[in-house]
């Protein structure tokens, strides 16, 4: 089951999310990158059925880099949440999508700021947030250890106690994650946590 | 479970001298799990309106932006506010709407109307108009609320009294409603000014 979680700490805003793809009882890859970059300042963490989740995160980027070229300067997380929401909320009673996002960005005058998007549209600003059955896990871990204005090493030390927990209590408790962070420099890739690796490909 | 208990919700408005109150608890689940404990559910339509919306919170959400948009329309083609006998009007109106396909929200409406006399209402999901000259409630808590405010409720109370009653009527209420609580938010509107509060109830 998809397990997907983040928080904000001080100045930076970390997403978690699970690596595998899964389809019934068959895990096809245990690499699959499920957080999107959207721009320079901006990661999406989605959850949900693949099609959806790879179609509509697809379609968000693709509309925020075309505000970017028409106005010439970047949304602010917050409008891009909107926007998101909006989407999620026109196509609900019509075509639904369901993807549960979370989406993690650092604005030069707000700072860095986490909103939790359900797949019917329900938008909130959070400090800590996750979606799937991991959130029972990671929501409880976090309201123990969180802390407004944590640093980096506080927050991924909290990170890696929530993954353990996801690890030994969830029954399909997927074997790897990834973590993305975003802050004043940016938004990147910065760990794997890996339990099992993919076999490499034997050559001919 | 059905849709209106999704998210959890508990709302009060209640008339006193020249002047009213109206207030919501903060929680926010998704069925038994609890997402954030300060969402915002009474909206300031203007100065002298407050709306109130309880339910679904994807729909409370777009629901408020539609009525925010077509408010924002009157006041520049009238150039001044709606009454909120007008306001209510227009929120039925809107639900009716979508009669054979509903907003799942229960709105309460609370403002000033002419001579600064207050004014407060509730509407079932469709549309249908419940005016009320002491107190409407809306929610999971309801049923709770509704006993709590008949006992609880005296006519013409001043500001503080009526705050004081206010708060204990909700507080009480949400105790016994798993899905509603986590605090309260009330806001005390006269015709000078609109006191905000936040109350600390069980936080459970």
């Amino acid at each position: 089951m998809e397990c997907v979680f983040g928080l904000v700490g001080n100045g930076f805003a970390i997403v978690v999310a699970d690596t595998s793809a899964v389809h019934s009882i068959l895990v096809h890859k245990s690499n699959e990158d499920k957080i999107m970059v959207l721009d320079s300042h901006k990661l999406i963490a989605a959850s949900g059925e693949p099609g959806d989740r790879v179609h509509f995160t697809e379609y968000i980027q693709k509309n925020v880099a075309l505000y970017q070229f028409r106005n010439g300067i970047p949304l602010t997380t917050a409008a891009a949440a909107n926007f998101t929401r909006g989407e999620l909320a026109t196509a609900l009673r019509k075509n639904p999508y369901s993807v549960n996002i979370l989406m993690a960005g650092y604005d030069k005058e707000i700072g860095p700021s986490l909103y939790y998007i359900d797949y019917i549209a329900t938008l909130h600003k959070v400090d800590k947030g996750a979606f799937g059955y991991g959130s029972y896990f990671s929501l409880s871990m976090m309201d123990r250890h969180f802390h407004s204005g944590m640093s980096l090493e506080e927050a991924i030390d909290l990170v890696d106690k929530c993954i353990i927990e996801i690890r030994s209590r969830l029954v399909v408790a997927p074997p790897n994650f990834v973590i993305k962070i975003v802050d004043k420099d940016g938004a990147r890739e910065y760990a794997w946590r890996e339990s099992i690796k993919d076999a490499s490909v034997v050559s001919a | 479970m059905s849709i209106f208990e999704y998210n959890g919700s508990a709302l009060i408005a209640m008339v006193g001298k020249n002047c009213f109150a109206i207030a919501s608890d903060r929680r926010l689940g998704v069925q038994l799990q609890t997402i954030a404990t300060d969402f915002q559910r009474i909206y300031k339509i203007h100065d002298k309106v407050f709306l109130g919306l309880s339910g679904l919170a994807t729909d409370a959400q777009t629901l408020y932006q539609r009525l925010m948009f077509r408010h924002k329309l009157y006041q520049l083609r009238e150039e001044r506010d709606m009454k909120p006998e007008t306001f209510a009007s227009l929120v039925s109106a809107i639900l009716y709407e979508k009669r054979f396909g509903p907003y799942f929200c229960q709105p309460v409406i609370a403002g000033l109307g002419d001579e600064d006399k207050p004014f407060i209402c509730t509407m079932d999901s469709i549309g249908a108009k419940e005016l009320a000259k002491d107190f409407v409630v809306a929610g999971t808590a309801s049923e709770s609320l509704y006993g709590a405010c008949e006992a609880m409720f005296k006519p013409d109370m001043e500001p503080e009294e009526l705050f004081e009653i206010v708060s204990q009527a909700l507080l009480s209420s949400v105790d016994r409603d798993c899905l509603s609580g986590w605090g309260g938010h009330i806001y005390v509107v006269t015709p000078t000014e609109v006191r905000e509060r936040i109350l600390k109830g069980r936080m459970d």
